[in-house]
């Protein structure tokens, strides 16, 4: 093991902000993309679903 | 003992593979997860402190997969591309453009590490060194296919103009990977022939190679994640999309 302490591995041996701006940012974007496109699938799904709601209202009054 | 060929095709029209994607990508999110937690605990608590560079070295556990991935991604991308226009097939040509955003986050991540990797070893946030240029070139390359295929009304005249400019582009790949070698740069030699004491350029080693996994599940489950968005954009006409459970239940 290479710590002593929960803030030694924090402080990554005076190293944090490279390390952790590192690890940090691909974290957030790992994070991110996923959930990005969710809401891409999400918002297709709900225009789809309204298009295929209007068609059948079409087909009704007609 | 029957000996039944898969019909592959099958799977090459959008129609069947939409849901054959959405059953494969709890699998490689669950890849991603393990191999990501056994990278992580190889590169914080396993592999130990590096002699010249203390903790600050522990970066190229992130920023040698994610350089790997963006090279990487780029040839699948590129490889795609060629298929669906050489094969004329749309979902080669969806799988490409589902690539290239993760593709250009790679590059990005890699070339952000590698700001917060230099600025500590090097004293610099960036350099114009061929490496890192050749790598910034790739991040454009992924900018400009995106923003080309953006530009173009017309899905499969898109797919054609974007699939040249990719295919163009391999050309860059091996320049970023020989870069270290044909130019005397200052950023250093390829990563997985270190040559320190063996205990450690084994678990380094490990640890990379794990990262570099959770990476590649990571990306197969992304880019299966957006395809399956982009199939149901530029099916929306058809009488299938019309007729999935999510769409008219």
């Amino acid at each position: 093991m290479n710590w002593n302490s929960p803030a030694e591995f924090f402080a990554m041996g005076g190293y944090a902000l490279y390390v952790w701006g590192s690890f940090g940012v691909c974290a957030l974007a790992f994070l991110a993309e996923p959930f990005l496109i969710r809401k891409r699938h999400i918002d297709i799904v709900r225009t789809l679903r309204r298009q295929v709601s209007a068609e059948k209202l079409e087909m009704e009054h007609k | 003992m029957s000996n039944r060929l898969i019909n592959w095709f099958r799977f090459a029209s959008p129609h069947t593979f939409y849901p054959l994607a959405g059953k494969m990508i709890p699998w490689f999110w669950t890849l991603a997860a393990v191999f990501g937690a056994a990278g992580l605990w190889l590169s914080f608590f396993v592999a130990p402190t590096d002699a010249t560079q203390g903790e600050g070295y522990r970066i190229i556990f992130i920023h040698v997969p994610t350089s790997w991935m963006s090279m990487f991604i780029y040839m699948v991308m590129a490889g795609w591309a060629a298929m669906g226009l050489s094969l004329n097939a749309r979902l080669s040509s969806m799988m490409a453009q589902a690539l290239a955003p993760t593709g250009a986050l790679m590059a990005f991540l890699s070339l952000w590490t590698g700001a917060f990797w230099g600025k500590p070893m090097w004293g610099t946030w960036w350099v114009w060194d061929a490496r890192l240029t050749s790598e910034l070139i790739l991040f454009f390359l992924y900018l400009g296919f995106m923003s080309l295929q953006a530009s173009i009304d017309d899905p499969r005249r898109a797919d054609k103009a974007g699939a040249i400019v990719a295919l163009v582009g391999v050309i860059n790949v091996p320049i970023i990977y020989f870069s270290v070698k044909w130019w005397n740069t200052l950023h250093q030699g390829a990563s997985v022939s270190i040559n320190k004491s063996p205990s450690m350029a084994a678990t380094m080693l490990w640890g990379m190679l794990l990262m570099a996994l959770c990476l590649w599940m990571y990306s197969i489950a992304i880019a299966l994640t957006r395809v399956r968005a982009i199939i149901l954009e530029r099916e929306a006409h058809t009488e299938w999309v019309k007729h999935l459970k999510e769409v008219s239940p």
